[in-house]
């Protein structure tokens, strides 16, 4: 065989395999179903807000529902305790003009 | 069109006889290439299927979660609070959640402890999440002892645990009735942790939270969007972290392929010089390296996203786990399901292949525009 060709046929296999992980992907989906409804029920039925990722401190527990100074509760300039405090990011309030600020605003212009 | 094909595949003769000549820098080269493509695709398609994975779950948690403020902190709601907001237009629906959290010292794990709103256990029992009854060895119909923060004992029975397929939303969890939640936090009657709304028609949510927050100017209205955006942000900010250590890597590799790309060798120049010498045309000397930077880049990324593809979803990601995933005593064991963002894949694609093949091409067309003998010569 001409080397070309060996390295088409390479790059064709590359291709087929590129191709092959949307498929896998999609059966893999597929196969799931079962199990993420299953999770969909148990958070509409216990009316959960938050993944139990990072069960070490509350604000890592439910991330989405921490007041915003649980991170430095011992006191303003507390560093953080907990390994995934580093590496997680600020609540989504805080990062941005978040909910309360908006509802602040919002609820000032309704008076 | 025969011909055409048939001169690409001398053409491509030509192109690997020519990097077989410098065989060790271009396996290096590709072998570096193909390491970096896996590594960001590994962390891209990571976190996409985990931003997916929180976004598709939490899809179905309350559309608003009213918790009390007191002094900047989460506050038990009091009697008479939920007529209040009954009153506001547009609740359709609300429940007072009861949840806390429990440190047990025999694991050094927080525990979440809830009373469902629907078929709570009977008084007495409990049903755990997976990774309790794993961490305590329990089983159904097991007996299990906490001590409450008043010092008694509570012994509970477990009358049943969570289903496996749950365990990355209730890994944590202790549900029990009302009555022994209440004793067990010693829990003021009447007083909730948090309210649960359900709002009659989606879009007037945020109005709905604006009213709530004018008529109770300490509650604290979390909508089911800022939950999602939460862990959109959580993920968005996992992903930079990652590619900020891989920043100094993916430098060094664009240095290298840079260096290799459009700095041509004394040796290159001279293979120009011969072949413009014995008929190439400046268009054939063009093509031949358009194939050399097609073959390596898209080898690389073919290569480099298969093998991220198959770490990520068939070997959970155990390179990169420990930063993506996160850390703790209960950790949920579970299976991501694999979501590949299209774009992410394209944007992928065009980063890694496309300068390279461009890279590649400049250089070589100033070399071949040259007079031959002062290439070969120069």
């Amino acid at each position: 065989m001409r080397p070309a060709d060996r390295a088409l046929l390479t790059l064709a296999a590359g291709i087929c395999g590129f191709a092959l992980c949307f498929v896998d992907a999609a059966r893999l989906r597929a196969a799931a179903g079962a199990d993420e409804a299953e999770r969909t029920r148990l958070v509409a039925q216990l009316r959960l807000t938050d993944l139990a990722l990072f069960t070490e401190a509350r604000y890592t527990r439910h991330p989405s529902q921490a007041d915003l100074h649980s991170a430095f509760q011992d006191h303003p300039l507390a560093l953080e305790h907990f390994p995934t405090g580093s590496l997680i990011a600020p609540p989504a309030g805080l990062a941005r003009v978040g909910a309360d600020a908006t509802v602040a605003s919002e609820e000032g212009g309704a008076k | 069109m025969k011909l055409w094909l048939a001169k690409q595949r001398y053409l491509i003769d030509f192109t690997l006889a020519s990097l077989a000549r410098r065989k060790t820098r271009n396996l290096g080269l590709l072998f570096v290439y193909t390491v970096l493509v896996f590594m960001l695709a590994s962390v891209t398609l990571y976190t996409h299927a985990l931003r997916q994975e929180a976004a598709r779950v939490l899809a179905a948690s309350p559309e608003v979660i009213v918790q009390r403020m007191v002094a900047g902190r989460h506050d038990l709601i009091p009697p008479g609070y939920m007529e209040k907001i009954g009153r506001i237009r547009g609740v359709q629906k609300m429940e007072g959640r009861l949840w806390g959290y429990y440190y047990d010292a025999v694991t050094k794990a927080n525990y979440t402890f809830m009373v469902p709103a629907e078929n709570p256990p009977a008084a007495g029992e409990i049903i755990v999440g997976p990774a309790l009854e794993r961490s305590r060895g329990l089983a159904k119909n097991n007996g299990i002892s906490f001590r409450s923060y008043s010092g008694k004992l509570h012994t509970f029975i477990v009358a049943d645990v969570l289903p496996q397929a749950s365990e990355l939303v209730s890994a944590d969890l202790v549900l029990m009735s009302e009555q022994n939640f209440r004793a067990f936090f010693d829990y003021p009657a009447g007083h909730y942790t948090d309210i649960a709304l359900s709002v009659a028609n989606p879009q007037e949510v945020r109005n709905v939270a604006v009213k709530l927050a004018a008529a109770l100017p300490d509650a604290r209205p979390i909508l089911r969007d800022e939950v999602l955006r939460t862990y959109a942000s959580i993920y968005d900010w996992r992903e930079g972290i990652v590619l900020a250590l891989l920043s100094a890597a993916i430098l060094a590799f664009g240095i290298l392929a840079w260096e290799k790309a459009s700095g041509l060798s004394a040796e290159e120049k001279r293979e120009i010089g011969i072949l413009k010498a014995i008929g190439w045309e400046t268009g054939d000397v063009i093509k031949m390296k358009f194939w050399e930077g097609l073959l390596i880049s898209l080898t690389a990324f073919l290569a480099g996203f298969v093998a991220a593809y198959v770490h990520v979803f068939h070997f959970a990601a155990s390179l990169f786990e420990p930063v993506l995933k996160g850390w703790a005593v209960l950790y949920p064991r579970f299976q991501l399901t694999p979501h590949i963002d299209g774009l992410q894949v394209a944007t992928l694609f065009f980063f890694t292949v496309v300068p390279y093949a461009a890279a590649v091409l400049v250089p070589i067309w100033k070399a071949a525009i040259t007079d031959p003998d002062s290439v070969m010569r120069g």
